[in-house]
């Protein structure tokens, strides 16, 4: 009796252990890096279809538990941090990492290297985890640094090829260089506020020359790593090169995760500079949109298309960050949320499509509709929400971002950005147009899908389809956005 | 099967709407809408699903409820992917309807939208002819056209400062606010031609002939029927209504671009010789004169707007079956290789005159009610500028004529071109009893045009007050 009451109390213990609660979700993605260690190097020969079974349930547990004992508080020094949103966060990165891993089982089901690929991708995650949570710009650069890292030798994950090779030598060097830009606006930083922390570096802003120089250096590196126009060269040729499922992660995940991490930096350490990027992000932003969108529309290759439809929504986001910290934070996530399930879902068609016959352009794409309605309604619902057109959750997302940046007043900006929204529809309707209405003598022979993408198909129309509708979704992020 | 029993319901239930409104107004009930009912939706936005109706909204809706049962039934022998093609139609229908009963600008907008992609697939997949650049040109200038109705919402959302500081996409709330001027200046002309888009304004009508030749029969019915009267319904529910002063202000704009519609509208459509063009040609002409009545700001003319909506849809709708029904057993829509169809197919053929002689505003017929108001309407304004537009407008009905009757002629008249048509059937059932329920709207409201003006009426009455008592 006595003994269970201790381990009663010490289980409360646990329980109530702030370090446990709040680092949960990288605890959790420590376990299971773990684990996949020990069944590497155990006796045990795995094979592919199991393993990734296992592996699919436990990233869906720890999708389930991510909504479990969230809590509110700072560690080690206010480094860390972690509230309701960065929970949310948190949530929505591993749900799309659950997408990705799930999308990726016809293609991981022949490779060599099924415990190496989630190695890596649990630790880019881990880094991205840390990076949302950070609350001091070192800890944040360390995130960074373990999420770019492991992505060049994900991106080099089709062995065989050429391309993906050069396309890993091309993020790494890109990527080292945006580091390096961004460890110079940091070292800057704290030359002149003497602080790494974000609230003593808030506190101590006044615009001087060289703050605004680090500040700039800062916003570049970020401009990195969302592929805002004029940084965005190495991102065709890394999306192109790339396996799909990779591919996916980047524009989606990796590229959320540093959405999360741009919006609270903006609002929780540079809210005092509030015009100084206001003007930099509306020029950024009408310039991502357009080179985004122009580029697309050239695109024979359907990966290419996505990647550079994926430069313009980065735009379209930048447009919500510009309302305000509460609309702002809001609208961004809202959209990030909804982007998860309706890019992960185009890429999912387009992974499949490309590891079942290894087609991946546009006019391959010809007929596709008369041997695979199901696979050709989810691709066009996905890339209609990506569009932004209702029933879907798009039209949402971008209506959201759209109001949040016009609340502040920019009605030019607004213009420009609706009328690109014309302009993007543009390519997404060359794709549908390709699958649904145009014929092929040989078209993609009706492919036989296993279940796991599958349900993940199901699930990505499924989010997309119903987010918008659901009124409470947006307004529950609204609520916890400060 | 399953589709004809939801548009009979659909219809059934309208009509039920219609008595129950009627009844309700009989009563002595002078709430601006009827049958409101509220749900939040974003409540940090301050959106909500808001519908009721109202004189005009009703029109509308019975209106699109004559159409898609008819198109539903005209289309009854579409085998290629027919549940798609069913689905895509209902969806196009829920779009209508959901905007005609909205009082929320923001669902307003969401249900514009809606009515959109289903149009590009009909067209894409099912159409004829140059079916893909129809399509792309449609949905892309479709969606050029809602995207400037978004600017001019969230114009109107961000200056409408309700009472607790919160701002408001609620038709009615921003109808007791006053938009401060300069606001309605700026974002009048974005909602003004984004819906004049979809009505086919001048010179944003483009998409009009392209799209409704290359569609599928019961696709051009929906859109010249339907869809291009959102685009007129938006104008006066939301421009006009909204933003009164602004609408004064541009009110000559307006009622240059719509004679300039009218008058080379009629004048392109004599240029053709493609049956669809020339009823889509006709549809740019028929429509200026909706944009028209609401340009000039009168009762009568709004009235006579909302009548022209009315009788226009019926009208074309009857029109494109009549050239789908004919289509379908010639294989032809050229005006010089059709002859003599009265022999032939004589159902058909009556149909496609009386329809011809609605467009060409016989009276007896909705075209004739219609038009009359509009142009009773405008003479009402006395300035210059209205007086010779009205005059323009009126002399455009000669052209009209002119091209109907010699399309109409050629066509149902005259020597049988072609040895292999007298072994034409003529219509079967769904096909007589389609055009039966539009020619039956088309006869009562050409006979007794003041059912429909008094249900329009009252509530454009309010829509003028608001304009009247705009201190522009």
């Amino acid at each position: 009796m006595k003994r269970l009451m201790i381990l009663e109390r010490t289980l409360k213990n646990i329980m109530l252990n702030d370090f446990l609660l709040l680092m949960k979700s990288e605890l959790i993605l420590v376990i299971i890096i773990l684990l996949l260690l020990l069944a590497k190097i155990g006796v045990k020969e795995w094979t592919n279809e199991p393993l990734l079974k296992i592996i699919n349930l436990l990233l869906l547990l720890n999708f389930v538990a991510g909504f479990f004992f969230q809590k509110e508080g700072m560690l080690f020094d206010d480094m860390f941090m972690s509230n309701k949103l960065i929970s949310l966060e948190k949530n929505i990165l591993n749900l799309g990492l659950l997408l990705v891993s799930m999308i990726g089982y016809s293609w991981l089901r022949i490779h060599k290297h099924v415990t190496e690929f989630y190695i890596l991708l649990l630790s880019t995650l881990m880094g991205m985890f840390f990076m949302i949570s950070s609350g001091n710009l070192l800890m944040f650069y360390l995130g960074l640094e373990l999420s770019t890292i492991p992505l060049a030798a994900l991106v080099n994950f089709d062995l065989q090829k050429r391309q993906s090779s050069e396309a890993a030598m091309k993020l790494i060097v890109s990527s080292a260089f945006s580091s390096g830009l961004l460890l110079f606006g940091i070292s800057l930083m704290y030359g002149t506020t003497g602080s790494v922390n974000f609230q003593i570096i808030s506190q101590h802003l006044d615009g001087s020359p060289l703050q605004l120089f680090s500040f700039l250096l800062l916003v570049a590196g970020f401009a990195f790593k969302i592929s805002a126009v004029p940084f965005h060269l190495w991102t065709a040729d890394v999306y192109e090169g790339a396996p799909v499922v990779i591919t996916a992660y980047l524009s989606v995940i990796s590229k959320g995760a540093f959405f999360f991490a741009f919006v609270s930096v903006l609002y929780h350490v540079f809210n005092n500079m509030f015009t100084t990027w206001y003007r930099i992000l509306l020029i950024l932003s009408v310039l991502t949109m357009l080179v985004g969108n122009l580029f697309a529309i050239r695109q024979n290759n359907i990966k290419r298309l996505l990647a550079f439809s994926s430069i313009a929504q980065a735009g379209f986001m930048m447009i919500g960050m510009i309302g305000g910290s509460l609309a702002g934070t809001a609208s961004v996530v809202y959209f990030i949320l909804i982007y998860v399930f309706s890019n992960l879902g185009a890429f999912g068609v387009v992974a499949l499509v490309s590891s079942l016959t290894g087609k991946e352009l546009i006019t391959d794409y010809k007929g596709f509709y008369a041997t695979n309605p199901v696979l050709s309604w989810v691709l066009a619902i996905t890339l209609f929400s990506l569009a932004g057109i209702p029933p879907t959750a798009g039209f949402f997302g971008k209506f959201f971002l759209l109001i949040s940046g016009a609340g502040a007043g920019n009605y030019i900006l607004i213009t420009i950005a609706a009328l690109n929204m014309v302009l993007s529809l543009y390519y997404y309707l060359v794709v549908v147009k390709a699958v649904f209405m145009d014929t092929k003598e040989e078209p993609i022979e009706r492919l036989n899908i296993p279940a796991l993408p599958k349900i993940a198909m199901y699930v990505c129309v499924t989010g997309t389809v119903s987010i918008g509708l659901i009124g409470w979704i947006y307004d529950y992020i609204y609520s916890l956005s400060k | 099967m399953c589709s004809l029993t939801g548009a009979t319901i659909q219809f059934l239930l309208s009509g039920w709407l219609l008595l129950a409104y009627l009844k309700a107004r009989s009563t002595g009930d002078k709430a601006t809408m009827l049958f409101e009912y509220r749900h939040q939706w974003f409540r940090s936005l301050n959106i909500n699903y808001h519908v009721g109706i109202d004189g005009i909204s009703l029109a509308m809706i019975l209106l699109t409820a004559f159409v898609v049962l008819s198109g539903i039934l005209i289309s009854w022998s579409v085998e290629t992917k027919s549940k798609e093609y069913f689905f895509l139609l209902i969806l196009l229908s829920l779009g209508a309807y959901g905007f005609f009963i909205s009082l929320d600008i923001f669902m307003m907008f969401f249900f514009l939208e809606v009515a959109v992609i289903p149009k590009f697939l009909l067209i894409g997949i099912w159409g004829s002819g140059k079916k893909e650049y129809s399509a792309m040109k449609l949905a892309l200038m479709l969606m050029g056209g809602s995207s400037l109705v978004f600017v001019g919402l969230t114009g109107l959302y961000f200056n409408s400062v309700t009472g607790n500081g919160a701002h408001s996409f609620d038709l009615q709330q921003i109808a007791q606010l006053h938009i401060p001027v300069e606001a309605q200046k700026i974002f009048f002309p974005f909602a003004f031609v984004g819906f004049g888009i979809f009505g086919a304004l001048f010179p944003f009508h483009t998409w009009v002939p392209d799209g409704h030749s290359a569609a599928p029969t019961a696709a051009s019915m929906f859109l010249a029927g339907i869809s291009m009267k959102l685009g007129g319904y938006g104008c006066l529910r939301v421009a006009t209504y909204l933003m009164p002063d602004a609408a004064q202000y541009y009110s000559p704009v307006i009622i240059v671009l719509a004679t300039i519609a009218i008058i080379y509208g009629a004048f392109a459509t004599m240029m053709q010789q493609d049956l669809k063009y020339i009823n889509a040609y006709s549809s740019v002409s028929h429509c200026g004169f909706v944009l028209l009545g609401i340009g000039m700001l009168t009762k009568t003319a709004i009235n006579g707007a909302v009548m022209q909506m009315v009788s226009h849809g019926l009208m074309t709708a009857l029109f494109f079956a009549a050239i789908g029904m004919i289509y379908h057993r010639t294989h032809t829509r050229m005006v010089s290789q059709l002859g003599g169809l009265l022999k032939i197919m004589p159902f058909i053929s009556t149909i496609f005159v009386l329809a011809g002689l609605c467009s060409l505003g016989l009276p007896g017929l909705s075209g004739f009610a219609a038009e009359v108001t509009v142009f009773m309407g405008s003479w009402q304004r006395p300035e210059k500028l209205y007086r010779f537009a009205t005059i323009l407008a009126c002399a455009s009905i000669v052209v009209t004529a002119v091209y109907i009757l010699r399309a109409v002629g050629k066509t149902v008249m005259g020597p049988v071109n072609d040895n292999t048509y007298p072994g034409l059937s003529d219509a079967s059932w769904n096909e007589k009893t389609a055009s039966i329920i539009l020619v039956a709207g088309i006869v009562i409201i050409g006979i007794a045009p003041f059912l429909l003006n008094n249900l329009v009426s009252p509530s454009s009455e309010i829509i003028l007050k608001k304009i009247t008592s705009s201190n522009y």
